[in-house]
């Protein structure tokens, strides 16, 4: 079961991400939604989950976006690895510790992307330092959308359909 | 409990060394493919060509509803007559571009007698499906494919201008195309300044404009406002598309000019192109491909 809806968060985020550049290639580089999910499984689940989910959903980013399969895929596992590890030492229940969370995960992502594509092209790290930021506040919005979805929308609609049966 | 703290303390090394073995899966899986780049990876042709049908499902959805509102909805019958005319506008300016460099080909060329008769090439309108699932790298998807005779490394463009060329593994009904100014493992194309005829390769870059020219002598005259034209001598895009316009030209660091090209065609708003089924050929030195070239 966990599996399962750990590879729909997956399946839907990497449909999401291509419906969206589909619509506006500008807006779909503000957001990279399969780091979004694999943050939110690790925070859930665990470091090993969550470096499962970086590894599979970096995995299927690679091979449809072309160039080296990979890099994309070792940067989410380490972003999954650590986000599940410092998930489960600390408390990250609260929105701030979570926007903090995703915040730092898009950007030791992006680092390590594009640190690994420096390494192999053996040229200096080039970081544009304004769009990673506002990918990594954007993610961090979207994230903590995600978690209130999940966590708030079921009690909400049971509540007003309580309220509703007693009228 | 004190079992509690015995199995915690027995899962830690065991998690850290199933990270270090998927860390070290990656490097291996990197290092391959940077040593012998030639093949194709089995994982990226097969989820490639699985995920293209989910992308064109997607992007199916996304048409209906948009066709829907817009021929139903919205306006009824404006906008498949809007369209229309949109795509005759777009033939027609792809061969108004062809018009422009035959006939500026032949004005240079009328002295010559190895004249040779300049055959258009043959292509494919496409849609793009889906944008690039990566934010670092800068492709698209077209629903086009093998079966419609697409093939890697065809030369894809648009009324505008150069879009970029298609990259393998081709589905069968779908197809990668690499942007221009993707700077990741960039796409080249030779290319020329319409005034001057210097030729140089222009490449995708980080930053605004997001193309440079390399390779263009320090000798070369070249100013800003230049319009750049691809030459065809890589064998990929035909001669005589509009690249962009030469947005600064600098003398370099070493022999050659340091040229930032703005380009001609909107890359935020693509949505249909050009396949030129040409397959692509050798590359040629300049001047030889074909009459007109560069470096006369």
């Amino acid at each position: 079961m966990k599996a399962a809806g750990v590879l729909l968060a997956l399946v839907v985020a990497l449909a999401l991400q291509t419906t969206l550049s589909g619509l506006t290639l500008t807006g779909a580089r503000l957001v990279n939604l399969v780091v979004v999910a694999v943050v939110y499984v690790a925070l859930m689940y665990g470091p090993v989950t969550g470096m499962l989910a970086g590894t599979a959903g970096g995995l299927a980013q690679d091979a449809l976006a072309g160039g080296i399969v990979g890099i994309g895929s070792l940067s989410k596992t380490i972003v999954g690895f650590l986000a599940g590890l410092l998930g489960a030492q600390f408390i990250v229940a609260q929105p701030f510790p979570r926007l903090v969370m995703f915040i730092s995960a898009t950007v030791l992502h992006e680092v390590c992307y594009q640190g690994l594509f420096a390494l192999i092209e053996i040229r200096p790290l080039r970081l544009s330092y304004q769009p990673v930021l506002t990918q990594a506040v954007i993610n961090g919005i979207v994230g903590l959308t995600a978690f209130f979805v999940v966590e708030r929308l079921p009690g909400l609609l049971q509540r007003r359909r309580a309220r509703r049966g007693r009228y | 409990m004190l079992d509690n703290i015995q199995r915690t303390t027995t899962a830690r090394p065991r998690t850290g060394l199933l990270f270090l073995a998927v860390v070290v899966g990656h490097i291996l899986l990197i290092s391959s493919q940077v040593q012998s780049r030639s093949g194709v990876p089995v994982l990226e042709g097969v989820t490639f060509g699985a995920f293209a049908r989910l992308q064109e499902g997607t992007a199916g959805v996304i048409r209906s509803v948009r066709n829907v509102w817009g021929s139903y909805i919205y306006l009824r019958g404006v906008r498949a007559e809007n369209a229309d005319l949109r795509g005759r506008v777009a033939e027609l300016e792809i061969r108004l571009q062809e018009q422009r460099a035959l006939a500026e080909r032949s004005s240079r060329l009328q002295s010559l007698l190895d004249l040779k008769p300049f055959v258009s090439a043959p292509t494919l309108a496409a849609d793009v499906i889906a944008g690039y699932v990566n934010p670092g790298i800068l492709t698209v998807t077209i629903d086009r494919g093998r079966d419609d005779g697409v093939m890697p490394d065809m030369a894809v463009i648009s009324s505008a201008g150069v879009v970029g060329r298609v990259i393998g593994p081709v589905a069968a009904h779908a197809a990668r195309v690499q942007l221009l100014i993707d700077h990741n493992g960039p796409a080249a194309a030779a290319a020329i300044t319409e005034r001057t005829r210097a030729g140089g390769m222009v490449v995708g870059k980080e930053g605004d404009p997001p193309l440079r020219m390399d390779f263009v002598s320090n000798v070369s005259d070249v100013k800003a406002g230049d319009v750049v034209v691809t030459s065809g001598a890589d064998g990929i895009y035909p001669r005589g598309f509009r690249v962009g316009w030469v947005d600064k030209a600098e003398r370099g660091d070493g022999l050659s000019l340091a040229i930032t090209v703005r380009p001609a065609m909107d890359f935020r708003a693509l949505e249909e192109v050009l396949v030129v089924l040409r397959p692509a050929r050798a590359a040629m030195p300049e001047g030889s491909a074909e009459p007109g070239g560069p470096a006369r």
